[in-house]
């Protein structure tokens, strides 16, 4: 049998992987889409309510 | 209402997602520093206070357990509200708030029941049994897995909001259930000792650990879920820049 240190520190060690796996999910997804947003705006690509209000139409 | 500002006065302001997506931008930076710091002091008090005179050591894991519980029962609780919203209010972000809690309630779910055993093979001498409360967790976990893997079937999120809201509606009954099935039942898990009419029944050399990690989980689980937002509203931008950019192309290539 482990001893009771064992299972407070595998509780503490899968505790700090899932908050870390979640925190990481959460930071590489909103890079991510931040990349996307701004290589669509490189190519010209823009929202409509954020669009010069004259000329610009193609 | 000021078209021009971004300032949000009332909370139907926060409907307008470029308010909201300014708001987190604000937030976000003193949510994750008060998060790190409050972790500072709970995970301090959890390591310095004496172990229980049965449980010994083991006493440790309640103060991740129970947060997690709690959490994940409270991230159940804002998909429901938000699915009223989705359902009642046709509030723009409520859909957005709801897909985004879902993996994160799932993670806090899944850390109650993985805490819960390591805690329960040296206490009860069993990693798991089929009583009330663990069970009703479970169904919880299943619900959130549910939840995401509709969200995710379907392409369209106008589509699914209002499907996977139904969704969250239905399972709502579970709360209620998971928190009084101690009571309603005859479990192995124990009943509430913080929690109760009467006050909390455990030693203030627990309560204070448990108090402070509990603070620090539920400023984590609002400062993941404003960010997992904020990325859901963006990945929602792309999309339909993608799709306006491949509508102008098909407008380029067929005009004469």
């Amino acid at each position: 049998m482990m001893s009771h240190a064992a299972y407070v520190l595998a509780s503490y060690a899968v505790a700090v992987a899932t908050v870390a796996g979640l925190v990481l999910w959460v930071v590489v997804d909103g890079r991510s889409r931040q990349r996307e947003l701004k290589a669509l705006e490189a190519a010209g690509i823009r929202r409509r309510s954020a669009e010069a209000p004259a000329g610009e139409s193609k | 209402m000021n078209e021009t500002s971004l300032a949000i006065r009332k909370f139907s302001d926060l409907a307008n997602p470029t308010r909201f997506l300014a708001l987190a931008a604000r937030v976000l930076p003193w949510l994750a520093v008060l998060t790190v710091v409050c972790f500072a002091i709970g995970l301090w008090l959890s390591f310095t206070t004496e172990g229980d005179y049965q449980q010994g050591e083991t006493v440790r894991i309640m103060y991740v357990h129970v947060p997690s519980a709690w959490l994940s029962m409270m991230c159940y609780t804002v998909m429901a509200i938000s699915a009223l919203g989705t359902l009642v209010w046709r509030h723009p972000l409520a859909d957005v708030s709801a897909k985004a809690a879902a993996p994160i309630g799932a993670s806090f779910t899944f850390l109650a029941l993985v805490t819960g055993s390591l805690w329960g093979k040296p206490m009860w001498g069993t990693w798991w049994v089929w009583d009330a409360r663990l069970t009703s967790v479970f169904v919880l976990f299943l619900m959130y897995l549910g939840v995401i893997a509709l969200n995710r079937a379907m392409e369209d999120p106008a589509r699914s909001a209002r499907v996977s809201a139904v969704l969250v509606l239905v399972g709502f009954v579970n709360i209620p259930i998971i928190k009084f099935s101690v009571d309603w039942w005859n479990t192995l898990h124990q009943p509430a000792s913080v929690f109760r009419l009467d006050g909390p029944t455990i030693d203030p050399e627990f309560l204070w650990p448990l108090m402070a990690m509990a603070i620090a989980f539920t400023l984590l689980f609002f400062s993941l879920h404003v960010a997992a937002m904020r990325n859901e509203i963006w990945r929602r931008r792309v999309t339909s820049l993608r799709r306006q950019a491949a509508r102008n192309a098909g407008r380029e290539t067929l005009a004469p």
